[in-house]
């Protein structure tokens, strides 16, 4: 505990300078450790390749890590089995950084499996639970669609550009940028494919819409966990993936749009269920879902800049969200029904603090459009891609219009369940066991601690970071991302945000309108300033509807009612239940799949492989076995009459072949 | 003359003691069986080093009926060591069935002067000479127990049939003299390189099937689980172990001495032998319930993979023949070393299951027996994984592919019967226990255990050995 603990404290302290070095300094560095495999032209090493990219990613990953190991101290006090929980939290780590500072995709395969593993043991943790297990098969079985995804992906690149290493196949793009490959019967454009391919391999480990399934489940875990892998880390290695093959994705409009659509949907879908759940934590899942959407369809409209810089600011206010639950829970010994929740902020203080941070980061609090960066964290991001969104539609993409309305409509539900679930957790009246409320109490030191530094990771990430990741001030990702962006994409120039960074006068402000709102239609830095002020507007407006439902009379205790008495409306149903998503798979692909594999087991394997095989060849063998001993009869004759025929058959044959 | 005798001194010191021996029990006064023993093992152990001692002299003796080179020097040593150690683990068995008679000692002796002439004789006659010595020795004490009814009908039967195929091998011997017209080996390798006439390779037919049944080959192996079961328990032991290696060594010595320009030819000969010992000796083991038939087919069947190496018909064949052999020789002696170890209050036993729950009541032991089980598999890190590989290998070479896949299959079916035995220790609720045994069965066992092991593993022994191995191999062609 303590050895983990510590040396992720030390890892952590290093990527930040780390970080501030390459960030900064531009020591990029690419070492190669050891030649892990050599076969033909397959090369892969054992390698480190630190840019800017990684060195965010090693920030995010190590700092979130050793708050949540920290965390765990004393969220785990009680657990028996605490050695194994650690070491599968460093072995998750260790499997992340592999995954980020590899320089091929061998080694990222490698990360990306080891995390895969890692989650699977973590959310199965409570192995002693039916539900554990089958939500840690869920995820292991629908993440490997995505890593087929991925292998596939990764073999058309070694197919395509005999190679795996990022710089040669990131080089050697143009070259290859109109071969096609036939794949399924049909011909593709090969960077298509293959961007296609490591796509589905990202929806899988990020829970896009068709392989987000596994998420909501995987809460099963416990909540440092959730905090760690299902929220702050691993679920973004498929941002960082489309973010690391931005090359690839340049080259790739069609994927790229696809991506764009994707993750919009994703957005809207996650945060429609999220709207109606009781769990506290499957809401903030579904949150995780949906922001992960956002980063998706920042991504595919090319502001990769903006799905990193999202990516590194949710992490923060997500950990910090998922470990506020956590103490909630904690204090309320394992209670995560949110009906059963109310009017404890009294009780945890400081929790609630932490709370109310994470929520006004997430919902992007901030005062847009002025010269002057005031926000909490999640303004600037999602701003930011909802932003990316509207200039790509501008520019006449329709995912990107798609994306940007898309992403306000997600911004209003986002605020909406965001503050509904700190209403009914923290107002209003007590409604769970009397017992429980009494014996409620706030969390150890050791839990608190992460969350203040959280809190200021919440509020001051955006701020501190803007012109870095996305003004690109002092050349910050030098060549990391793409600067310039590819014909597919007419995304946000980056001479816009370059000039929003830096607040200057700017050359876009031309167009002046007149009238009533010309306010609202005369740009700022290249926007019409509704465009700004709309995030905003919706999140007030969630906050809005979510305190006159919840706080008002008898609030969340009379929606509880009413869905008890009536059974909730057809719409509450659908979104409570996901969308029937889960049953839609269950009765065509999970009985599909049954009846495939009884198919294979009772006539593949039972009569074909073991009747043939291993039961068929037992039986020869022991046929055989009793007609040999029927032979061995104890009878001198019969044995010295075996022993002639047996010389005349070899004479036989040898003469056969001599014919002499 | 004194060429001659430093030549032939291993055979001479065998002969000697052994006439010395035999006329000093006969008028001895008292029972004089256990000073025997230990003055015979002297001698065997004289016998496997004195070549060494003379400084591994090389040549032909009696006018070419003998010759003497590297391989004849790592045939001596083996089979005395082993013979040796065979004669050791019979001393408790004899002493507590009350059978102890010094004339075992030196049937043994007599027997191994047999096998010397066997592995150096270099002409028809004296290879005929050796056999005979040999067979005779061991008809002799397989029927030892001579009031035991099966040890007497083991006993009739191996010499009946050992009779049927002395006669085999003399009509391929006369064949061969008629149509060569000499028993000289190099006389008969001249013949043969100038053109192989149907007689010649009829006798050659006869020949080889007349030794197959020494080595106890598939079809000439129906004597083996009989014998193995009616003998008494050492006499078993020494059977399965040196007279096999010996007739084995001097197929070699025959296929690539005056048959070596007929390769293709007795190459399916060998090949037929090999698949048909392996299939018979691991299917037939599978409802055995004795050890010692067990045994029996188990030998069966490791005959197959060594006529699996010499089927490649070269240098590194005969190589891996004498790796495979000199492995399984030492493995046999240990296992022997523990089935001696079967005893309980009422007698020796000999029934699989009465290995039940071992692994409680003698750790030692079971473990011990493990460890053979599973070096007769063939798994690394133990030796008789080495020795399938060290056989197997030339075949490959040879191109004889599907051979070597025959011939895991069989090992995978072998698997089977050592696995039951495994599980049997380890796994089953014990029924008896074994009284505590002799010291020097529980020494042998642990010596060959740890040759199995990690003794011959290390570099210093396996290099070495190997390059001797790799010479007395060389010395044939």
């Amino acid at each position: 505990m303590v050895v983990t603990t510590g040396l992720l404290f030390l890892s952590a302290i290093l990527s930040w300078v780390a970080l501030y070095k390459v960030g900064i300094g531009h020591e990029e560095a690419d070492i190669k450790v050891l030649r892990w495999m050599d076969v033909g032209d397959m090369k892969a090493d054992w390698a480190f390749k630190i840019d800017t990219l990684t060195a965010v990613m090693l920030v995010v990953v190590n700092s979130v890590s050793a708050l949540v190991h920290l965390y765990s101290w004393g969220y785990m006090s009680d657990d028996e089995f605490k050695p194994r929980f650690f070491s599968y939290l460093s072995l998750f780590t260790f499997a992340m950084l592999m995954l980020v500072t590899s320089n091929n995709f061998i080694q990222l395969f490698f990360g990306w499996e080891g995390v895969g593993l890692a989650s699977y043991l973590l959310i199965g943790y409570y192995f002693k639970k039916d539900t554990a297990n089958a939500a840690s098969i869920k995820a292991f079985v629908t993440n490997r669609v995505g890593d087929v995804g991925l292998a596939l992906g990764v073999m058309t690149v070694f197919l395509v550009f005999g190679s795996v290493n990022f710089d040669v196949v990131f080089n050697a793009i143009a070259e290859n940028s109109d071969r096609r490959l036939p794949f399924l019967g049909m011909e593709f454009n090969a960077i298509e494919l293959i961007a296609a391919l490591l796509f589905i391999g990202a929806m899988g480990k990020s829970a896009q819409f068709v392989l987000h399934v596994w998420l909501p489940d995987a809460m099963e875990g416990p909540t440092p966990v959730s905090a760690l892998i299902h929220a702050a880390t691993m679920v973004t290695a498929g941002v960082f993936l489309v973010c690391r093959a931005s090359s690839i994705y340049e080259a790739a409009p069609i994927t790229s749009g696809f991506i764009t659509a994707m993750g919009a949907f994703t957005a809207l879908f996650a945060a429609t269920v999220a709207l109606v759940q009781n769990d506290i934590k499957r809401v903030i899942a579904y949150s995780t879902c949906s922001q992960l959407g956002y980063m998706f369809f920042a991504a595919g409209v090319g502001a990769y800049s903006a799905a990193m810089f999202h990516l590194f600011t949710h992490a923060f206010f997500k950990a910090l969200l998922f470990l506020c639950a956590g103490s909630v829970i904690h204090a309320l010994h394992h209670e995560q029904d949110m009906r059963k929740m109310g009017g404890i902020r009294k009780k945890v203080p400081i929790t609630y603090a932490a709370m109310i941070v994470g929520t006004l980061a997430i919902t992007g609090i901030g005062i847009p459009a002025i010269e002057a960066k005031i926000g909490f964290a999640g303004f600037f991001s999602k701003d930011a891609i909802i932003e990316a969104a509207y200039s790509a539609g501008i520019a006449g993409s329709g995912s990107g219009s798609f994306a940007f309305w898309v992403g306000i409509t997600a911004a209003l539900m986002t605020s909406f369940y965001s503050w509904r679930l700190i209403f009914m957790t923290f107002h209003g009246d007590y409604r769970g066991d009397k017992h429980t409320f009494d014996h409620a109490h706030e969390s150890p030191k050791v839990m608190l601690v992460p969350l203040a530094l959280l809190s200021l990771g919440a509020i001051l990430a955006g701020a501190v970071f803007y012109k870095y990741f996305m003004g690109n001030a002092g050349d910050f990702w030098h060549g990391a991302l793409p600067s310039k962006y590819g014909a597919g994409h007419a995304a946000i120039a980056p001479d816009y945000l370059m000039a929003a960074a830096e607040g200057s006068a700017d050359g876009y402000d031309t167009v002046k309108h007149t009238g009533p709102f010309a306010f609202l239609f005369n740009t700022f830095h290249g926007y019409p300033r509704w465009v700004l002020f709309l995030p905003l507007i919706v999140s007030l407006s969630g906050l809005f509807i979510a305190f006159m439902m919840y706080m008002r009379g008898e609030g969340a205790a009379k929606h509880i009612r009413t869905v008890e008495e009536t059974g909730g409306g057809p719409l509450y149903n659908f979104l409570l239940n996901k969308w029937y998503i889960d049953e839609l798979y269950d009765v065509t692909i999970v009985k599909g799949a049954r009846k495939l594999g009884d198919i294979f087991w009772k006539i593949g394997d039972v009569k074909i492989i073991d009747g043939l095989g291993p039961n068929g060849v037992a039986a020869f063998a022991a046929g055989s076995a009793k007609r040999l001993s029927k032979i061995q009869s104890g009878f001198l004759y019969h044995y010295a009459f075996v022993m002639l025929i047996g010389v005349a058959a070899i004479i036989a044959l040898v003469f056969r072949t001599v014919g002499g | 003359m004194l060429q001659t005798i430093s030549l032939f001194a291993p055979q001479l010191v065998l002969a000697f003691f052994a006439s010395q021996l035999l006329s000093t029990g006969a008028f001895a006064k008292k029972d004089i069986s256990v000073g025997v023993r230990y003055f015979a093992v002297g001698v065997l152990v004289l016998y496997a080093l004195i070549g060494f001692v003379l400084g591994q002299p090389t040549g032909t003796a009696f006018k070419g009926a003998l010759i003497v080179d590297s391989y004849s020097h790592y045939m001596n040593f083996f089979l005395g060591m082993s013979a040796a150690a065979a004669l050791m683990f019979s001393k408790s068995f004899f002493q507590t069935e009350k059978l102890d008679r010094f004339e075992f000692s030196v049937l043994v002796l007599y027997c191994t002067l047999g096998m010397s002439i066997m592995v150096s004789s270099n002409t028809l006659l004296s290879l005929y000479i050796g056999i005979e010595m040999q067979s005779l020795a061991l008809y002799v004490m397989a029927a030892f127990n001579r009031d035991s009814l099966r040890a007497s009908e083991a006993g009739l039967k191996y010499f009946v049939l050992g009779a049927i195929s002395s006669g085999l091998l003399l009509y391929g011997a006369s064949l061969i003299y008629g149509f060569t017209g000499s028993l000289e080996f190099t006389h008969i390798a001249q013949v043969v390189s100038e053109g192989a006439t149907p007689g010649i390779i009829a006798g050659m037919v006869f020949l080889l099937c007349g030794l197959a049944f020494k080595i106890s080959a598939a079809p000439f192996h129906m004597w083996t689980p009989d014998v193995y079961e009616g003998s008494p328990t050492p006499v078993t032991g020494f059977f399965a172990g040196a007279p096999k290696f010996a007739a084995m060594a001097l197929i070699a010595r025959l296929l690539v001495g005056p048959f070596g320009d007929i390769t293709t030819q007795w190459q399916q000969v060998i090949i037929v032998l090999a698949v048909l010992s392996m299939f018979v000796g691991a299917i037939g083991a599978l409802t055995q319930t004795n050890i010692k038939r067990l045994m029996a087919y188990s030998s069966i069947a490791n005959m197959g993979y060594a006529l699996v190496a010499l089927s490649a018909g070269t240098q590194a064949g005969v190589k891996g023949m004498l790796i495979f052999m000199s492995i399984y020789t030492i493995t046999v002696i240990g296992i022997f070393a523990c089935i001696l170890q079967m005893r309980i209050r009422n007698g020796m036993v000999e029934q699989i299951s009465d290995l039940a729950g071992l692994s409680k009541t003698n750790r030692g032991l079971a473990i011990v027996l493990t460890m053979f089980m599973f070096s007769v598999m063939g798994i690394p890190p133990l030796l008789g994984f080495f020795g399938k590989f060290f056989a197997f290998i030339p075949a490959m070479e040879a191109g004889l592919t599907w051979l070597v896949v025959l011939a895991l299959v069989a090992s995978v079916i072998g698997a089977f019967y050592y696995l039951r035995l495994v599980k049997i220790m380890w796994g089953d609720e014990n029924e008896n226990e074994f009284v505590q045994a002799p010291k020097t069965l529980r020494g042998l066992a642990v010596i060959t255990a740890l040759l199995v092991f990690p003794l011959l593993l290390l570099p210093m022994i396996s290099i070495p050995a190997q390059s001797w191995i790799s010479q007395a191999a060389a010395s044939l062609f």
